[in-house]
């Protein structure tokens, strides 16, 4: 041991490309799998929600206007930086997650090659979905995925990095922005996640990272009228129904959460991309 | 000094003549004399009128007080729209607004006004007829003042004329800057004369004046030249209003009144976005000057975009959960 001072760590929120503390002014302390301290983290509040939604919507226009192209670029740049912050991953995956030191390097190769499989998908999901109608009249007619919107994402509450990134990056491929409350007990990852997401080429406010309870904050987001969709995966248990009733008020497009938290390292399949993607139709008349 | 007198002993709608604010006869009789009383002037403390707007804004104001806050607010928005791309059309939705801020709510108030250059003035009172809301014009070369006495006055003429009942004229900062208090007086007591019965506000446009001092100095010449109102800006400036320019301006009225007896109002203009901002200058009207001027005939905010804010907050009070800028106009 050496006897240089401890540097605590307070972490904040990630909020339109800055890291805020939490309006509220609340922290609250993250323990590892066997309950030792870790670090403080900041726990946000719906006025918190508030905020990212304001700066998630304010970057929706750019973002879902760049090109397929670039977008895949730009999170391709995202899989490149984790990588970059490999060892600090394991670190918190093993220490939140409980897992041994292979077990989550294992962990969070998945993470990264996930997140790379989604970058693939961005320029390749208008020629998998989009199709060319064959229609009776003087006309072109063809379908396009468009994004959503604003998509509040509840994040896995088990799963910190290799669910997190499950959730978000297939929101982020289609064009949408994301306001994503963390796992409330195993946030660190998501924190990181921040910090790797401020230093790529990601625009502030394409990503919200709130550390806090979904319990709490989840029902402001489900009712707020300016999100557009919201993804209950990490809903409290039990209360992903009265959420989706409340998102029904403002018509929101909602990912129900599976019964029990799944296993991330199965194949994930095009459906979360498909959910946050609307399909946009155009009539083309043919010259006569 | 001290401080305001029984708002009882005001009769409402008197108005003195120019100039006879009875005890201030003499500064205005020469250059020399306004100078030396402008400059007589107790100084303001800058780092004390910026500490204590920020000491104001941190009130909270929630629930009830809050609900009552954003409906006063509303009352007293000018809604502005100061674009060489304003059309009639422009101007007509926008009065349509004015009269009904928030479509799906009938509880929600009118505004006070809107704001419009004079050429499109005729066409917002009719748009506003019967409706109670004010037409203001601006005036006199808005927003750069540079021209001549003569076009200055033909356009108040003009926006007089095609009905604006409030005319938000600029003072010569030139001029003012430069040291020649009586000529911006002089023009201040012309253009009131132009006005008849029209309400005159004074744009001082404090972010060319550069200092606290200049904005107090600027705000009794207006006063004693007759203004109506005070008003910090155009808003084709920045910085705009600020909350410490508008503790200063408020601080002039103040003491204006306790010497005088004249009531005048305030109008911030210019930088006002969020109902956070607005609650904050109701806080500070109302600690620095009292509740006499809670009224949209004493204050008023220049703003396009806080309504809708203001209306985004008042349906998350009224729904209870946050609302967003589809359920608002575009304007």
């Amino acid at each position: 041991m050496s006897d240089r001072l401890a540097v605590r760590k307070t972490y904040k929120l990630y909020v339109d490309g800055a890291f805020p503390r939490s309006e509220s002014g609340r922290t609250y302390e993250v323990h590892d799998a066997r309950g030792a301290f870790l670090a403080n983290a900041a726990l946000a509040s719906r006025k918190d929600a508030r905020d990212a939604v304001v700066a998630a919507r304010a970057a929706f226009g750019k973002w879902s206007r760049a090109t397929a192209y670039n977008r895949g670029q730009v999170l391709y740049r995202v899989a490149e930086v984790m990588e970059g912050r490999h060892a600090q991953f394991c670190e918190e995956v093993a220490a939140g997650e409980g897992l041994s030191a292979g077990r989550a390097r294992a962990v969070v190769d998945a993470a990264v090659d996930r997140w790379v499989w989604y970058a693939g998908w961005t320029d390749k999901l208008a020629a998998v979905l989009g199709s060319a109608n064959p229609v009776a009249g003087p006309f072109f007619d063809f379908s396009l995925p468009e994004p959503s919107g604003v998509v509040a994402v509840l994040a896995p509450q088990r799963s910190s990095l290799l669910g997190l990134v499950s959730v978000l990056a297939p929101v982020l491929a289609g064009g949408n922005t994301a306001v994503v409350v963390t796992s409330r007990e195993r946030p660190l990852p998501a924190v990181t996640l921040g910090e790797v997401l401020a230093t790529s080429d990601v625009p502030g406010g394409v990503v919200n990272l709130l550390t806090g309870d979904a319990g709490e904050i989840g029902p402001w987001l489900a009712e707020h009228d300016d999100v557009d969709a919201i993804d209950l995966t990490g809903a409290p248990a039990g209360r992903a129904l009265e959420l989706e009733r409340l998102a029904a008020g403002s018509i929101k497009r909602v990912l129900r959460p599976p019964a029990e938290e799944p296993d991330w390292t199965a194949d994930p399949g095009t459906g979360r991309m498909t959910r946050f993607l609307e399909t946009k139709t155009v009539w083309h008349p043919i010259g006569l | 000094m001290t401080h305001v007198l029984d708002p009882g002993t005001l009769e409402a709608g008197t108005r003195p003549a120019p100039g006879s604010g009875a005890p201030f006869d003499d500064v205005t009789r020469s250059d020399a004399a306004l100078r030396a009383f402008l400059h007589g002037l107790p100084g303001v403390d800058q780092v004390g009128a910026e500490q204590r707007a920020a000491t104001l804004g941190t009130r909270s104001i929630k629930t009830t007080a809050k609900a009552w806050a954003i409906d006063t607010a509303i009352s007293m928005v000018d809604l502005t729209t100061l674009e060489g791309a304003d059309t009639p059309g422009k101007v007509r939705s926008l009065a349509a607004k004015a009269r009904r801020p928030d479509p799906a709510d009938p509880t929600a108030p009118a505004v006070a006004a809107v704001c419009v250059y004079g050429d499109l003035a005729g066409v917002a009172v009719e748009a506003l007829e019967g409706s109670g809301v004010h037409v203001a014009a601006v005036a006199t070369a808005f927003p750069s003042s540079r021209a001549s006495r003569e076009v200055k006055l033909a356009d108040v003429r003009d926006a007089v004329g095609n009905g604006a009942d409030e005319i938000d004229m600029v003072i010569d900062r030139g001029a003012f800057l430069s040291g020649r208090y009586l000529e911006v007086f002089e023009e201040i007591v012309a253009v009131r004369q132009e006005c008849g019965d029209a309400h005159l506000k004074v744009i001082l446009e404090t972010g060319e004046l550069f200092t606290y001092d200049n904005a107090r100095r600027a705000s009794w010449l207006a006063m004693l030249a007759g203004a109506d109102f005070v008003k910090t800006s155009t808003g084709k400036i920045s910085p705009a209003a600020t909350l410490p320019v508008c503790l200063v301006m408020l601080e002039a009225v103040r003491d204006f009144r306790a010497a005088t007896g004249r009531q005048v109002g305030v109008k911030p203009a210019g930088g006002i976005r969020t109902t956070k901002d607005a609650v904050k200058h109701l806080v500070l009207v109302n600690e620095t000057v009292g509740a006499d001027w809670l009224s949209p005939d004493w204050f008023r905010f220049g703003a396009s975009s806080l309504l809708n804010d203001l209306l985004l907050q008042r349906q998350k009070l009224r729904t209870g959960h946050y609302s967003g800028p589809d359920h608002v106009s575009i304007d």
